[in-house]
């Protein structure tokens, strides 16, 4: 957000007389006209919806072949309870699934390890075996329905443990569509559930990338992310030249591992957070989408347009709704899912307003998929593609977006590479400076948090809402079932599969999914398969800087 | 920025920041380390993953005045408790424990009653939390 009109403290007077002041910038720092003209275009002519370098949208009817995707992250507890929220969700006409995973099946502890104590199906549902994922899907069709898990450390083995329970419901692999966020190198820089050091960690990726191509040619096999360091400080334009330069180093490692670029190019994606400064939203995409083509084309000779195509998803909320005034969130949320929908996103999460606080309740979170079935259904914003294309501030700060955009990557080359500055903790260092700018802001009220820094009511207590209750025997149920599964499976065949994949991973090029698919087969836990792992590549070391 | 009182009440104080878990978002807990140390104090930052025996083991070796957790997924009660115990059979009762994260106002009463002495959200301007633990250390000196 940019400076509000005046430096008095708001909510005292603010809105009488508000006056510009001289110099007003984005969020990303770039100068904003008070009046855009004409003049300020480069000139260049804008191509058509679904034209090279797809400014306006990567298909030619926008909206009106197909809408965006509805999907809800969401998971907790137990398996069943996570199938039962699932379920209601998909009767209230949510088109996708996201499932959200604890904390130990991310960084790859089973629930009993004492890393594991206290974070069982906390942040999200226990997938610790494939009797979990049983569960979890039971009387869910996944030929008709596609499914996002936000995975990383671990999203090669719940990848196939996807596969696996397909295989058991006798869906056909091909006819599999979601997408695993897979994307390791921005965990090292701002979410944390890294496991492996850069280089075994990269080629787990390329694996179950290339697999994926073959085995599953509907399925996103990475979803490469700026939203976390975004929420986490970067700006818009750092956020999508972070992750523009990491997907570069993900096309290096494929095409490194023999990988085509024309086909591997096809099923790449991404994800992004939406915030509150709107046409820094709107057009970061835009920019965002002729740069990657640009790249595709320029720099690896792609021809074919799907594999230019730079599709994404977005979550809308994060760090932009807070606890104060809750409610003030289900208009952000509104807010920032329009500017989701006039970049062009191909699927949309919206926040609910509890976020901030808690785990959603059934209440907040169904308010949350309505959010996005009024501006869908009943706006008219789906009908034209990329209506705000040819406007003179839209086009004009698109160009300079591509420009800062540009500049992130730049640095990043100078300072020797997305890895380098990773392994170093450059990058890290760099969003916690920003974090603590943007935090610095919003203390001095020069960003504005309606309800938190300006217009609180004297008598203001925090408004919660409804309140979610984690059941608390929940962790004792995934503790059980894991037991269970473990006495009941074939010890020789689980030690069997576990061996063969400690034994493959010590051979350089060998892909890894098939090993690992056999091992979830086994009821092999994830845990069991991530500690052969570290056995053959150790630990990714965190290089502490501040 | 950073009001003077707060520098002389935390200069020479060594304070570990202190990520226990498995939660991975730490970019509340640098913003405070870097409030922290611009304001005077000598702060350490532990890095990801660590367990509340490892935070206590080097907040011993470290001798520190005080010891801030960031918690953000909802584990905070049970890992706030953990590292107080932990301090506590490594003899290290009086190092001062603060927590910061996504911590519902209902279970404040609780963590005081651990002996958590101040509880930071993201909501609260980073003055205000560096004063805040600026004061419970002056409070300490004898």
């Amino acid at each position: 957000m940019t400076a509000p009109p005046t430096r008095r403290a708001p909510g005292a007077g603010a809105g009488e007389g508000a006056r510009q002041p001289a110099q007003q910038a984005s969020s990303s720092g770039i100068p904003i006209p008070v009046v855009a003209t004409a003049g300020m275009l480069r000139g260049v002519p804008l191509e058509a919806p679904g034209t090279y370098p797809f400014t306006r949208g990567i298909f030619p009817d926008g909206y009106t072949g197909r809408l965006w995707t509805f999907r809800q992250y969401s998971g907790f507890g137990t398996a069943e309870e996570s199938n039962q929220r699932y379920r209601f969700l998909l009767e209230q006409g949510q088109t996708g699934l996201s499932v959200a995973l604890d904390l130990p099946t991310q960084c790859g502890y089973d629930p009993v390890d004492p890393m594991a104590r206290s974070e069982v199906g906390k942040v999200g549902v226990s997938l610790s075996t494939l009797a979990e994922a049983e569960v979890l899907f039971e009387g869910i069709d996944l030929s008709r329905i596609s499914t996002s898990f936000t995975i990383n450390g671990t999203a090669a083995i719940v990848y196939a443990m996807y596969l696996a329970v397909a295989d058991k419901h006798g869906v056909p692999r091909e006819k599999l569509t979601g997408t695993i966020q897979n994307d390791i190198l921005k965990e090292y820089v701002a979410r944390g559930t890294w496991i492996f050091p850069v280089k075994p960690s990269m080629r787990l990726i390329a694996d179950s990338i290339l697999y994926s191509n073959e085995v599953t040619p509907r399925f996103n096999p990475i979803s490469i992310a700026g939203a976390h360091v975004r929420d986490a400080g970067a700006t818009p334009a750092e956020e999508i030249g972070y992750t523009l330069a990491n997907g570069l180093a993900y096309v290096d490692e494929l095409a490194r591992r023999g990988g085509d670029a024309d086909k591997f190019g096809r099923r790449l994606s991404f994800f992004f957070y939406v915030h509150m400064d709107f046409f820094d939203e709107v057009c970061k995409f835009r920019a965002a989408r002729r740069i990657w083509a640009r790249l595709m084309r320029e720099r690896y000779g792609v021809e074919d347009e799907r594999a230019q195509h730079f599709r994404f998803g977005v979550v809308c909320g994060g760090s932009s709704l807070v606890s104060a005034q809750p409610y003030n969130n289900i208009m952000r949320v509104t807010i920032e899912t329009m500017a989701a929908v006039l970049g062009g996103a191909q699927s949309i999460f919206t926040c609910a307003y509890d976020e901030p606080f808690q785990i959603p309740t059934e209440f907040s979170a169904e308010l949350a998929l309505r959010t996005q079935q009024v501006i869908a259904y009943e706006t008219g914003i789906a009908k034209t593609v990329d209506p705000l294309g040819g406007s003179y501030f839209i086009e004009q700060h698109t160009d300079r977006m591509e420009e800062a955009i540009l500049k992130v990557m730049q640095e990043i080359d100078d300072y020797g590479g997305v890895v380098k500055a990773i392994e170093d903790g450059w990058l890290q260092m760099r969003i916690a400076e920003r974090a603590r700018e943007r935090k610095l802001k919003i203390d001095r009220a020069e960003t504005v948090v309606v309800g938190q820094n300006a217009f609180r009511r004297a008598d203001q207590s925090e408004e919660f809402g409804e309140v979610f209750r984690l059941d608390p025997q929940a962790s004792r149920r995934v503790i059980e079932r894991y037991e269970s599964t473990r006495a009941r499976r074939s010890h020789s065949q689980v030690e069997r599969a576990l061996a063969r994949l400690q034994q493959a991973a010590a051979k350089d090029g060998e892909n890894l999914m098939p090993y690992i698919v056999d091992c979830c087969h086994a009821y092999a836990t994830v845990g069991e398969m991530v500690q052969r792992l570290k056995a053959q590549w150790g630990e990714f070391q965190e290089p502490v800087r501040l | 920025m950073t009001d003077p009182a707060f520098v002389s009440a935390l200069r020479g104080k060594r304070i570990l920041i202190a990520k226990p878990g498995l939660d991975g978002h730490d970019v509340g807990a640098k913003v405070i380390a870097l409030a922290l140390r611009d304001a005077g104090a000598e702060v350490i930052y532990t890095g990801l993953r660590k367990s509340p025996d490892h935070i206590a083991r080097v907040a011993v070796e470290e001798g520190v005045d005080a010891v801030g957790l960031s918690v953000l997924s909802g584990s905070h009660r049970e890992l706030a408790g953990d590292t107080i115990d932990c301090l506590r059979r490594a003899g290290a009762a009086g190092v001062k424990v603060f927590l910061g994260g996504t911590i519902p106002a209902e279970d404040f009463e609780f963590l005081r009653g651990l002996g958590v002495r101040g509880i930071y959200t993201s909501a609260m301007p980073l003055d205000e939390v560096v004063a805040s633990v600026a004061q419970a250390l002056a409070a300490q000196a004898p």
